[in-house]
């Protein structure tokens, strides 16, 4: 089921026009902040698709800025997000892509602050939903719907068992769960969607385990 | 979610004595672990944001962005208050508050999405002006949300709901359909009669593209979910008395899958065909596009 209940068709509250374009462009945004875990210094934007024909029409632009600024779908100050970025100090760049992509709303996004670098590639479903289809180059993603972990580890024997030992004894419970590796023990990432929001004290057991290298918490909801 | 279908729906419903809105509760509780009156009040404060925004494109003049629209939902509600609409008068309020919605979600304006924001008149059109027009509670029309909620969950699922993939066919014909079976149940039909105003209502955009000018949600989206609403009305009407979709609603939405997949990319919102690339479309689109390079720097 790609929607899951009943406020993913009824909501969400967001400013216009468009729910694919200006809702769901701002989550993508705000994914790929977050799964940097701070405000970016710079970030490029590709859009394919529909998002490339039209996205200035409909304040993408504006609002893919606007989710890497951690606005939610509703804050009014998605209008006047490019001042925004530039009093923060982002600098950013939107470019159309070619080629074809799984979905005709498509964007990929980098980003970049502090020599850390963040990548994300997804699709703006309809109705504000989205669908991440890539995070950080590994080919797993999430859906929005739940407070999500993604990480960063080596691949290694007993790794996902220690995650999933350190998340069962937060009381957290998992709801669906994905891992990707780029090579035979080479660098991998595992994303867990859950039914709330994890707490800092799990978030430091998380980053604490052996071969664990980074630990971010995506939560569009 | 117990459910797939519109059938699923019904079924459940008849077995368990249950109103499509109560069902969804049930489901929405169960889904998500939250209890019903966070649920509900959730619900609560999204029908208040969508009066708001009828509120607000009557009282305020609305312009898009493009300045390519804006007052007709004040045009509209003047007509329909001061001269005898051929659709009568509820439906010409519905129609207006409808725009206004609309127009408000055009000038970048706070909207709930119901299923989407190029269709987000539809529901509040009908909604509010429905209870003005009977003297309903908020709780009530709250409680309709979750029916048209269920309905377009269903749709979702088994078809589209965006204009990108499924033309405008799955946001304004699901926002008729959402609306038209709500309206069923708020009136007291059966969740039945719901599910056939359905897929009355279905019928009557499936193959409806999604071409808009300049690729904004202006034109012709606003106008269409004024239009949109007064369908609703009817549909919902023709369930209550009685008819029924022949082709059974959950085909209907099938076909909305089979024609929104085979649709060209030109007619599903990619501003590359349909009105938007009539000679006005274009002349409109270059002169939007002239004025924003001069009117803006890009970052």
């Amino acid at each position: 089921m790609r929607f899951k209940h009943v406020f993913s068709i009824i909501g969400p509250v967001m400013v216009g026009p468009s729910s694919s374009h200006t809702a769901g462009a701002v989550r993508i945004g705000r994914v790929a902040r977050q799964l940097l875990g701070r405000q970016p210094e710079e970030a490029e934007i590709t859009l394919y698709g529909s998002f490339a024909e039209t996205y200035s029409g409909h304040g993408t632009d504006l609002a893919l800025v606007g989710g890497l600024l951690d606005f939610d779908t509703d804050d009014e100050r998605i209008p006047e997000a490019f001042a925004e970025a530039e009093r923060r100090g982002m600098r950013f760049a939107i470019k159309p892509g070619s080629g074809t992509m799984p979905h005709p709303n498509f964007a990929e996004i980098t980003a970049r602050a502090g020599g850390l670098e963040a990548s994300v590639q997804g699709a703006s479903i309809g109705g504000g939903n989205i669908e991440i289809y890539s995070l950080n180059g590994f080919d797993t993603g999430c859906s929005g719907y739940y407070p999500t972990l993604a990480i960063s580890h080596e691949d290694r024997v007993g790794v996902l068992a220690s995650i999933t030992g350190t998340v069962s004894r937060s009381g957290l419970n998992i709801g669906f769960m994905n891992l990707s590796r780029k090579e035979r023990s080479g660098a991998a990432m595992t994303v867990v969607e859950s039914d709330r929001r994890p707490d800092e004290e799990l978030l430091e057991a998380l980053r604490k385990l052996p071969h664990v290298e980074r630990v971010s918490v995506i939560d569009v909801t | 979610m117990r459910f797939r279908t519109l059938n699923d729906i019904a079924e459940i419903c008849r077995e368990e004595s249950l109103a499509i809105s109560e069902l969804m509760i049930l489901e929405q509780e169960k889904e998500t672990g939250q209890p019903k009156e966070e649920i509900v009040a959730q619900m609560a404060g999204y029908y208040r944001i969508m009066k708001e925004a009828v509120r607000k494109g009557l009282e305020t003049e609305t312009k898009s962005r493009s300045g390519l629209v804006g007052g007709d939902a004040r045009k509209v509600n003047e007509y329909a208050s001061a001269s005898e609409p051929s659709v009568g008068d509820w439906a010409g309020k519905a129609m207006a508050y409808a725009l206004s919605v609309s127009e408000v979600n055009a000038s970048m304006g706070r909207i709930v999405a119901t299923p989407t924001a190029g269709s987000c008149g539809i529901i509040p059109g009908v909604f509010v002006s429905s209870q003005e027009r009977f003297g309903w509670s908020d709780e009530k029309l709250v409680r309709g949300l979750f029916g048209a909620g269920a309905i377009g969950y269903v749709i979702a699922n088994n078809s589209f709901i965006s204009g990108a993939e499924g033309g405008c066919q799955a946001e304004v014909g699901s926002a008729i359909g959402m609306a038209a079976g709500a309206l069923v149940e708020l009136r007291g039909g059966t969740p039945e009669q719901a599910v056939h105003a359905v897929g009355l209502a279905l019928k009557n955009t499936l193959g409806l593209i999604c071409d808009p000018v300049a690729g904004l949600v202006e034109v012709p989206c606003i106008v269409r979910n004024g239009l949109g609403a007064v369908n609703a009305l009817a549909a919902a009407d023709m369930a209550m008395a009685g008819v029924r979709s022949v082709i059974p609603s959950d085909e209907v939405i099938g076909v909305m899958l089979e024609i929104g997949s085979k649709m060209p990319s030109e007619h599903r919102e990619t501003a590359l065909g349909g009105l938007a690339q009539t000679p006005t479309g274009r002349k409109l689109t270059e002169k939007i596009k002239a004025a924003k390079s001069s009117g803006r720097t890009s970052g």
